[in-house]
């Protein structure tokens, strides 16, 4: 040990010990409540708390809705990253801010302009109302917008760092090799992305399933309809803590599950 | 067969590159120059990644200046192999083919071909990552011919490899790319050596335009420009491979270096010694010269010399380094004769392309 560490440089201290203070305070802020979480909770009673019939709706929801909004941010989200990593058109700076807004936005404001263009009176949901004869708001499709709305910054920002991390070197080769556009994006960009993806991928599905305020504002709490695990828990806690609790419990589990899968890649 | 005839410029902010080169098919042309001559914007205006501002290329007949890079048959071996790292090495190879519609079965065995050329055929199932710098490089080989390209772009190949694998690499090249004599090649290198070993002729790039050009060892041994000479640097002696070194020439055979096959004696100016009287003792290359005349190089000073009467001819436009005390001792004016002695040691004997 001592053999070691006097292979360190003596002279300089990696930062000030006084630094340990604030930082071990941050620290408890992030790990006491989780602990206090726990200690509240009735695990005896963990798996029936979990499958109560308003606790099953809304997890299914969840899932089916957080699956939907991370396909869509998929489907939309990697073109995205794309034409921001690589695009050069004037005014590239601003649309790639303007991908942030819903990651520095309070949820709930998003919500409310959701509801203002999607919902009756919006420019968007007048439009969709009088082509298709329906409306937006208090479905499930407009839980799935919500999330989706939140969730895309996670993967369309991750993924652009990663796309302009691998850089063209592989394509210019592929080129040469005589693979047109479409067979290289196929065959050699997407591949090496694969990792970033899946990363993404996961935090964005995090992100989906945590939304409450966006979701509550646009979508509205109808159980079995839109109303989602964090909205179940929400409004549990008013009437049978144990439950809200536990559900709550659950979400940290699958909040430990994401960072595992993520963490190599964040950190790296 | 395809033949190259390239007519290109290219202007890059301050610099201009103004070129026009022919490359038969089989012919291996390498171009010669320092950092920043040049050399990588005349391969991206060849593989289209750079927009010429005046382009005529003519590939085996077709004209291709305004093709899509990978409509352009041109294949590139760059620095590093540069291998897709998701891609077995085998799919690597068959990657071009595949591109190109063949049918995976047939893209294999073609692969497996290929790999078995650049002696790389053991590691057909491994994945970039688990093979070597120089196993890499020639399976990125393989797989730059197997999408038939007709020229192949040699980018300085063997700059990245170390000193063990550069010469082993660079004789599997030059073997293989004789046995593919559809392919015309070129050689971009800054290493007269690796020109020495590959090129049939050579083309000396400086600020953007062609200053010398002409068949490898006329190039290489008698630069006729002071450029290509700087460039070039070295002295160099052709003949054929012996056991001892190369004709009457007493030096170290590389590795690659066979018996009865063309060579160069490479030596550098300064393991060249100059005396007045013919010396004793142990250096076994010992030969009468004529001084052609002196300059300045540096510290030192450079001798010039040529054969002299009843002398070797290989002396001939050999370059010399003494200092300027040891000028002052032989006490020469041009024309005047003197004695050369060069260390066995000092000379290595390289494999040269054979004339074609």
């Amino acid at each position: 040990m001592r053999a070691l560490r006097s292979a360190e440089p003596r002279s300089i201290k990696p930062y000030p010990r006084l630094l340990l203070v604030p930082a071990v305070l941050a620290l408890a802020l992030i790990v006491l409540p989780l602990v206090g979480l726990l200690a509240r909770s009735d695990l005896s009673r963990f798996g029936e708390l979990i499958t109560s019939a308003s606790a099953l709706d809304a997890l299914e929801l969840s899932l089916r809705t957080a699956v939907a909004s991370t396909v869509l941010c998929v489907v939309f989200g990697v073109p995205l990253a794309f034409v921001l990593a690589r695009g050069r058109f004037p005014g590239l700076r601003f649309v790639r801010s303007l991908v942030l807004l819903p990651l520095v936005l309070p949820p709930v404001v998003g919500g409310l302009a959701l509801l203002y263009s999607l919902g009756r009176g919006g420019f968007l949901g007048q439009a969709i109302d009088f082509g298709f004869g329906v409306s937006v708001p208090f479905t499930p499709v407009a839980v799935v917008l919500a999330q989706t709305f939140v969730a895309m910054p996670f993967l369309v920002v991750g993924l652009e760092g990663a796309i302009r991390g691998n850089g063209q070197r592989y394509e210019l080769v592929a080129g040469t090799l005589g693979a047109g556009p479409w067979t290289v994006f196929r065959r050699v960009t997407l591949p090496l992305l694969v990792p970033a993806i899946g990363s993404s991928v996961v935090l964005c599905f995090a992100r989906a399933l945590g939304e409450f305020g966006a979701t509550i504002t646009f979508a509205g709490s109808l159980q079995g309809v839109t109303r989602t695990l964090p909205l179940q828990i929400y409004l549990a806690n008013e009437t049978d803590v144990d439950g809200a609790v536990a559900l709550s419990i659950l979400l940290v589990l699958l909040a430990i599950v994401v960072i595992v899968i993520t963490r190599p890649k964040a950190l790296s | 067969m395809s033949e190259l005839a390239a007519d290109l410029a290219v202007q890059r902010g301050e610099f201009h590159l103004d070129v026009r080169l022919r490359v038969a098919a089989g012919e291996v042309l390498a171009v010669l120059g320092p950092n920043g001559a040049g050399k990588s914007t005349l391969l991206g205006a060849l593989t289209g990644q750079l927009r010429p501002q005046r382009a005529a290329i003519s590939l085996g007949g077709t004209d291709i200046a305004e093709l899509a890079m990978h409509r352009r048959r041109i294949g590139v071996l760059g620095q590093e192999p540069l291998l897709f790292p998701h891609l077995s090495v085998l799919a690597n190879v068959a990657f071009g083919p595949r591109a190109a519609g063949m049918p995976r079965g047939k893209a294999h065995s073609l692969a497996h071909e290929l790999l078995g050329e650049v002696d790389a055929g053991e590691f057909a199932a491994r994945k970039p990552a688990a093979i070597s710098g120089g196993q890499a490089q020639r399976v990125a080989l393989a797989r730059a011919l197997a999408a038939r390209p007709e020229l192949l772009l040699l980018d300085e190949p063997f700059s990245a490899l170390d000193v063990d694998s550069a010469p082993r690499v660079r004789a599997l090249i030059g073997r293989v790319l004789a046995e593919h004599p559809e392919t015309a090649s070129i050689l971009v290198t800054h290493d007269p050596l690796d020109a020495l070993v590959l090129a049939d002729r050579v083309a000396v790039l400086d600020g953007g335009r062609i200053v010398e050009q002409g068949p490898a060892r006329e190039v290489l041994s008698a630069p006729s420009t002071p450029f290509a000479a700087r460039i070039a640097g070295l002295n160099l002696v052709t003949g054929t491979v012996t056991e001892h070194g190369l004709d009457g020439l007493s030096g170290i055979l590389a590795a690659e270096a066979r018996i009865g096959a063309a060579g160069a004696a490479v030596f550098a100016p300064s393991a060249v010694a100059a005396f007045r009287e013919r010396p004793d003792g142990s250096p076994r290359n010992v030969v009468p010269a004529e001084l052609a005349h002196v300059e300045r190089a540096g510290d030192l000073v450079r001798l010039r010399l040529r054969a002299s009467d009843g002398g070797p001819g290989w002396v001939d436009g050999l370059r010399a380094d003494i200092t300027p005390a040891a000028l002052a001792d032989l006490d020469l004016q041009p024309g005047g004769l003197l004695w050369l002695a060069v260390k066995a040691t000092e000379i290595v004997v390289h494999p040269q392309r054979a004339a074609r």
